[in-house]
């Protein structure tokens, strides 16, 4: 009776519930190694939640199962009420088609550790391409945002470079652009700024606090200190595939309760 | 005022004037060279068997050119646009999620790789023994028919005799294009490979479907490991042709020359003649792989664009090094 009333995702919309993200008991193995053990996260419409741990504790396995380049084993993700991957039905999860997975990615934006930009287009070909191949947009509309995008990020001037032709910090703001043309409601950073030489480091920060100012919400892996202090709205501490600490970033990084916690924020520091 | 000082401290040092080493191997070996280069033309030139002006007059006749523009040249360039096609189809098969597609895409590759190219033309050469008419219709038609007590039922739309179509023309194409096809395959499957994961990755996470990430983002940066490779298989095909003799394929050069070789008893000045052709095709494919290559070998895309790298590189590296040497 309740099975056909009830909508194929049982999580309320973010418009009701105010979550953007809701993770539940999320659990993760490549083969044998268990990566996350049970992560629970919530991360409400507007925040910058940010995502801090040793290497090798599970953050970039956590972000990529949130767009689904990683299949889960267990548990939930839900993005705007949306259930991630699966399809809940009498009782029952059933795998998504392809399809419908690209079309749940559509409103999930990632940037990466190496910027992964096509080699082969120029920055605003990068851009304009998502927008005109996906979600077919009229060429003259997604040129005309990437333009808008690209100068936002202040690369006005660098439209027609192309990546090599790009300085690391240039290229991750492309990325970053490249991402928010396709007007995500969530976007997810992996380290975007840990593969950069440290003059470069502050201008992608400045484009991440201008976006965070604009209310999109995020999730950011990072090691930076002073960006989780200043702008992040939550501080999610990750070490061997759990969460062992949560809170406000300041509170957090000011008076950390667990030791792991201490002993991470004092090497980084 | 600073420099002049310098000289007349410290003299311009004289030039070097040493003497060069000696290569006298180097001398030796050009002298044997010549003696043998000259025993070579000797022959060419002495030797009646060559028979020279009967080659001359012959190679250029209308069935030889229409040979070698249909048989070799049309073949050559037909046989690689069905290769590449079926083969880039068959490399995204071994790469494809699907156990099934991969497992055929498998069999494919092992099958027109393990058998000859000349054994594979002579089968195809005679297919029709196994088929008088190829039709196209529903399978097993009679077979479900007697399972319904129908005798003889025949659900066909078309047909046509085999000779029909597979003609020496088709057979051969046939032939050399699926043999190529297996071929490319592995050649584009490398070359898929070549790419980084991170381009998947960034192309799924915005969305994209399988087909648009592999067309727009993986294999146009597969090509520069793609293309330099095909151009060895095209060069190969043409000569490859030749093989077309046994299907047989009578629109073709060497089966031509053969020909006439035969008829005329001259077999030796035929088979020159075959040698200073597929020497002439395969040097103009040479001079258009070089450019290719040449033209991707460099970088990504087109050559400006890398050159334009170069110089910012050199213009950093250059920056640095002035800043170091002001501190
Ligand atoms: N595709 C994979 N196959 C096998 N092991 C993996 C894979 N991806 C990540 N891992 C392992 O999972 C663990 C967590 O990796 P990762 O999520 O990248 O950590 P972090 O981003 O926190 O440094 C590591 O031990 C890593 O070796
Ligand atoms: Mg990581």
């Amino acid at each position: 009776m309740s099975e056909l009333t009830v909508p194929a995702q049982a999580g309320a919309p973010a418009a009701e519930s105010g979550l953007m993200v809701q993770a539940e008991q999320v659990h993760k193995s490549f083969g044998h190694l268990e990566v996350l053990k049970g992560i629970d996260l919530e991360v409400r419409s507007g925040e910058v939640c940010c995502l801090l741990g040793p290497s090798g504790s599970g953050k970039s396995t956590f972000l990529r199962c949130i767009n689904h380049l990683e299949k889960i084993n267990a548990g939930r993700i839900r993005v705007d009420g949306e259930l991630i991957g699966y399809r809940e039905h009498g009782g029952k999860l059933h795998e998504l088609r392809q399809k419908e997975v690209a079309a749940q990615r559509r409103s999930i934006g990632m940037v990466f550790q190496r910027f992964n930009l096509f080699p082969h287009m120029t920055a605003l070909e990068n851009v304009i391409e998502a927008p005109v191949r996906v979600k077919r947009e009229s060429k003259a509309e997604a040129r005309e945002r990437a333009e808008a995008l690209l100068a936002r990020v202040g690369l006005g001037d660098k439209m027609g470079n192309y990546p090599g032709q790009l300085s690391g910090g240039q290229q991750q703001r492309v990325a970053i652009a490249r991402a928010l043309a396709m007007q995500p409601k969530l976007m997810l950073f992996d380290e975007p700024t840990s593969a950069l030489d440290p003059e470069l480091v502050g201008e992608v920060l400045d484009v991440m606090k201008d976006l965070a100012r604009d209310g999109m919400t995020m999730i950011v892996v990072t090691h930076e200190i002073g960006f989780a202090r200043e702008v992040g709205d939550s501080l999610v501490f990750m070490d061997g595939g759990v969460v062992v600490e949560q809170g406000n970033p300041r509170e957090v990084i000011a008076n950390p309760q667990h030791d792991r916690t201490k002993a991470f924020l004092a090497k980084v520091l | 005022m600073a420099s002049e000082e310098v000289t007349t401290v410290r003299a311009r040092p004289e030039p070097i004037r040493a003497v060069p080493v000696r290569h006298p191997g180097r001398w030796i070996t050009v002298a044997v060279l010549a003696v043998l280069a000259a025993m070579f033309v000797h022959v060419l030139v002495t030797n009646k068997a060559f028979n020279w002006s009967f080659m001359v007059d012959k190679m250029f006749r209308p069935p030889i050119i229409e040979g070698l523009l249909r048989g070799t040249v049309l073949m050559t360039v037909v046989a690689m646009v069905i290769g590449v096609a079926l083969g880039v189809l068959v490399a995204i098969m071994r790469l494809s999620d699907n156990p099934i597609l991969r497992a055929v895409g498998w069999l494919y590759t092992w099958f027109f790789r393990a058998v000859p190219r000349l054994v594979l033309l002579a089968v195809f050469g005679n297919i029709g023994i196994l088929w008088s008419r190829i039709e196209f219709g529903v399978p097993f038609d009679t077979q479900l028919g007697q399972l319904f007590g129908i005798d003889n039922l025949q659900l066909r739309l078309f047909g046509f005799s085999s000779r029909d179509i597979l003609t020496g023309f088709m057979a051969g194409l046939l032939g050399l294009a699926l043999s190529e096809a297996a071929y490319m395959a592995e050649i584009v499957r490398a070359g898929i490979q070549s790419v980084d994961g991170g381009q998947t990755e960034a192309a799924q996470a915005l969305g994209m479907s399988r087909g648009q990430l592999l067309r727009r983002v993986v294999l146009p940066q597969a090509m520069r490991v793609i293309i330099p490779p095909t151009g060895n298989e095209t060069i190969a095909m043409l000569k490859d042709t030749s093989l077309l003799l046994y299907v047989p394929v009578s629109v073709e050069l060497f089966f031509q020359l053969d020909a006439v070789g035969k008829r005329t008893f001259q077999i030796f000045p035929m088979y020159v003649a075959a040698c200073l052709w597929y020497l002439f095709l395969t040097s103009i494919l040479l001079v258009g792989q070089y450019f290719l290559e040449r033209h991707f070998g460099k970088g990504y895309g087109p050559a400006g664009r890398a050159r334009l790298r170069l110089r910012t590189i050199a213009a950093e590296q250059g920056g640095g090094g002035q800043g170091t040497a002001g501190v």
